[in-house]
Parts: C-alpha cells; structure tokens; sequence
C-alpha cells in the first residue's frame, strides 16, 4: 500500500512540476494522436456521407463491413501495418517504420472506420430528414453530401472525438509500427506499458492520469456538444 | 422559357399493391389558383409529389412543356406541410437555394432582402431557423421558395400546423406570391381556407380526381357525390 501511495506522491509531483521529459512524451503522444484523427477524418467524413446518400450495388456490405471494422484490434492494425512498412513490404522504401509518421498510419487506419460508421449513422438520418427538402430545392448528390456534413457538423464532431479517444487510449498498434524508442515514438500508453514492467510506477502513473484525464475531457466535449447540437424547441 | 401547362398523362402510383394514385390524366396551367381538395389519404401530397417530381409515378407521364429535366426541376418549387429548417440562420436558409441556383452574390443579396421582408422576416434574419416559431417557419419556406422565383410553387397544407393568425398571414404571402405571377398549386382538406383561395379546384377522392371546377361552381353545387359529401361534412367510407 505505501508503494502505491509513494507512486501517487511521486506522479501529482511529475505532472505538477512539468517535468520535460514527461511533457515531451505527453506533447508528442497528442501530436500523433490529432493528426491519425485529422487524416482520417479528412477521409472518413465524406464516406460517411457518400454511404448516406448514395445508393449504389455493394451499399449494404459496405455499411455492414465498416461496422464490423470498428472493432478492429489495434495489434492486428499494427502488424498489418508493420507488414506493409518493413524493408520486405510493399511500403518498405519510405523507410517509415519505426517512426511517428508510422504510428500516424496505423492510428489512422484504426479510427477511419469508427468514424465512417459513426458519421454514416448521424448522416443517414438527417438525410431522411433532408431528402425531400433539398430535391425541391433541386440539389444534386454531391450538394447534399456537402449540405449534410455542414448541417451534422456539431453531431459529427461527437464521431471524431470517439475516433480521438481509440486513438489515444490505443497501445498495441503503436508499439509495433513505433517501436517504443525513447524521444521519438515513446507516447503516454507504451510509456506506461514499459515503466509499469520496469517497475517505475511513479512516471506510468502520472501518465495514466494524464491520459484519464483527457479522455474524460474528451467525452465531456462530446457531451456538451450533442447538447448543443439536440433540436432547441421555443 | 415557360414550362407550364404540365401535363399529367394516365398517372398511377402503386404501393403495397394498391393504386395509391389511380389514372390521373391533367393539364396544369398558369394563372389561375388551383386548389387541391380531399380527405386525409385521398392523394393530395402524393399527386403534388408526383407532379413536382419528387416521386415518379408508376404508370404514365408527367410533362413539363418542352423543358429537360434540369430545366424544369429549377422553375418550380414546393412549400411542405413541415419544412424542414437547414440548421442554419433565416438568411442562410433562403441563400441555399439561390446558391444551388448560381445566382451572384450581390444579385443574392438582394433577393434575399426582397423574400425577407415580403414575408416579414426581416427581423429575424440573423436568428437560427431552428428556434423560430411554428407560423415563423412556414414564413420561412415561402420566402425560401419566393426568392427562387419560380414559375409554379407547389403547397402540401402549409396550414396544417398553425394557428388562426399564422395562417392567415401564410395565406397573405400565398396570394402576394400569386399576384406577383406564379402559379400556385395547394392541397388542403380545410374548407375554409379554399373559399378564401380557390380560383379553381380539384377535387381528388381515393386517387381519383372526381371533379374540377371553377371554385365558386364548386362550392355553390359540386357535381360529384364524393365531393358533395365533403362539403356537407358527411362521411363516405
């Protein structure tokens, strides 16, 4: 019991004091975390609205298979991942493996069908409420889509910040593609998987906290915002 | 150019194995205000769907004259009995169809203007859409639907919804926007609100359009028995 008290002791003292070295894996962690979630917004948004409004052969499977992948283990995105990145792979000659740019790639390829299923779910019911309007208004697919992602953005931002917490909270694919190597791919969570093995449960547990903490912020966020965003009635 | 007279030509629409529309064939023509009276469920939202293209019929033809399809599709418009508000300010949601339109700044502004304080919204222009009020909503589609401009609007009971006040102003803009030259075409199942519109009335019973009429014709003695039932109150099941 002392131990674990020491360890806390010690962990408010780490994230009280900013420590550098302790900062830089927090900054870092954020860095690559925000930018998978940029990229694979940028991607997944307008799928999510094209699954929503267009209605094509193969519609079906398509929502049915980005359902089921946002359940996808990140080790098994990590070794897929790894796989197209090492020398032997078919990515192998942008020499991206073991670093952020890497893990950047892996959290993308994690938080993009979270994110199409999640936008797909909010778009599809705008849309029916959407659909008759904007015909009579006479505008094509590709208005509506841009009409549908600028009316859902409040909504949508919920479906990013999800995409935000599984990339953030995520260990296993950034430990295989990243590598874990000190100062240039260590972010919160593989810190905290080495220095809880290491023992040094004072810098896994100033992380840990770090990393609950931004997460409650996080869901707090998308919280207040589908407040925001619910229909406000006179 | 003009797209009117529409012509309907021998138009069903099957659902669930029923003819929802039965062999609708008509001319719709400018001028004159064409009411579209019936029961709940006679057809009138399926018929002013049908025409303004929104659904094609199963059977039969729906012809704008000698317009395409794109053409036709931007001088029309339709007025829902609950429009749905983009989730944007009063101005933003008239800029939208004159955008899809690709009409200019500086001509949009001014058309914006003109349709806000038509409908005496000019006021609440800056407001979210979504919190105005039920009759202020309605304002709201008609001046989205007046500043396109269009050659023929279609309305699905604007009025359903409102109350006495709201919907004598929505039926001030209604006649304001007929004067101004476009034709207008409106369901309603309310018998007084077609006294107080009708130059000419349709009157649909089970997808069928039993009789058409001038409106005071109409009203002084409908010439089918269905319609007459409706005008006396009785119930023909």
């Amino acid at each position: 019991m002392a131990d674990i008290g020491t360890a806390f002791g010690l962990a408010l003292k780490l994230i009280v004091t900013v420590e550098p070295e302790f900062l830089g894996i927090v900054a870092r962690s954020l860095a690559i975390s925000l930018s998978a979630v940029v990229i694979a917004a940028l991607i997944a948004l307008p799928l999510g609205a094209v699954l929503a409004v267009y209605r094509f052969p193969g519609r079906p499977a398509a929502i049915v298979l980005v359902n089921a992948l946002m359940g996808l283990p990140p080790v098994f995105v990590g070794l897929m991942v790894y796989l197209m990145l090492s020398r032997a792979g078919p990515l192998g000659f942008m020499g991206m493996l073991f670093t952020p740019g890497a893990m950047i790639l892996a959290q993308s390829v994690l938080v993009a069908p979270i994110v199409i299923a999640l936008a797909h779910r909010i778009l599809r019911d705008l849309y029916e409420e959407y659909q008759e309007q904007l015909c009579s208004f006479g505008a094509r697919p590709a208005d509506m889509i841009w009409t549908l992602l600028w009316d859902g953005r409040l909504s949508l931002v919920t479906a990013v910040m999800a995409g935000f917490g599984r990339a953030s909270a995520e260990v296993g694919a950034v430990l295989i593609v990243g590598g874990n190597i000190a100062h240039v791919t260590r972010v919160m969570t593989t810190t905290i998987a080495l220095e809880t093995s290491k023992g040094n449960l004072a810098l896994a547990l100033a992380l840990g906290i770090v990393l609950v903490l931004i997460a409650v912020g996080v869901n707090a966020g998308a919280i207040l915002l589908a407040g925001l965003s619910a229909p406000r009635r006179k | 150019m003009a797209i009117l007279p529409l012509r309907l030509d021998r138009v069903c629409y099957r659902a669930g194995g029923h003819d929802l529309i039965a062999d609708i064939s008509l001319d719709i023509s400018a001028g004159a205000k064409t009411l579209l009276l019936g029961a709940n469920g006679a057809g009138k939202s399926l018929l002013l769907r049908l025409c303004h293209g929104l659904l094609g019929p199963s059977s039969g033809t729906v012809r704008w004259r000698g317009a395409d399809a794109d053409q036709a599709r931007r001088r029309q418009t339709m007025v829902f009995q609950s429009p749905v508000m983009l989730r944007r300010s009063v101005r933003a949601n008239v800029a939208y169809g004159l955008k899809l339109r690709g009409i200019g700044r500086v001509a949009r502004a001014e058309r914006i203007d003109t349709a806000l304080s038509d409908t005496g919204l000019t006021a609440l222009a800056d407001r979210p859409a979504r919190v105005l009020s039920g009759g202020e909503r309605q304002r709201l589609a008609l001046a989205r639907a007046w500043a396109l401009a269009p050659e023929i609007l279609f309305l699905d009971e604007p009025t359903a919804n409102l109350d006495p006040g709201a919907t004598a102003a929505v039926e001030a803009i209604v006649e304001q926007i007929h004067r101004a030259g476009t034709k207008i075409v409106m369901a309603t199942h309310d018998l007084g609100q077609a006294r107080r519109l009708a130059d000419e009335v349709l009157f649909l019973d089970r997808g069928r359009v039993t009789e058409r009429a001038e409106a005071a014709a109409f009203f002084a003695g409908p010439a089918s028995d269905p319609a007459a039932a409706f005008l006396e109150g009785r119930l023909l099941w």
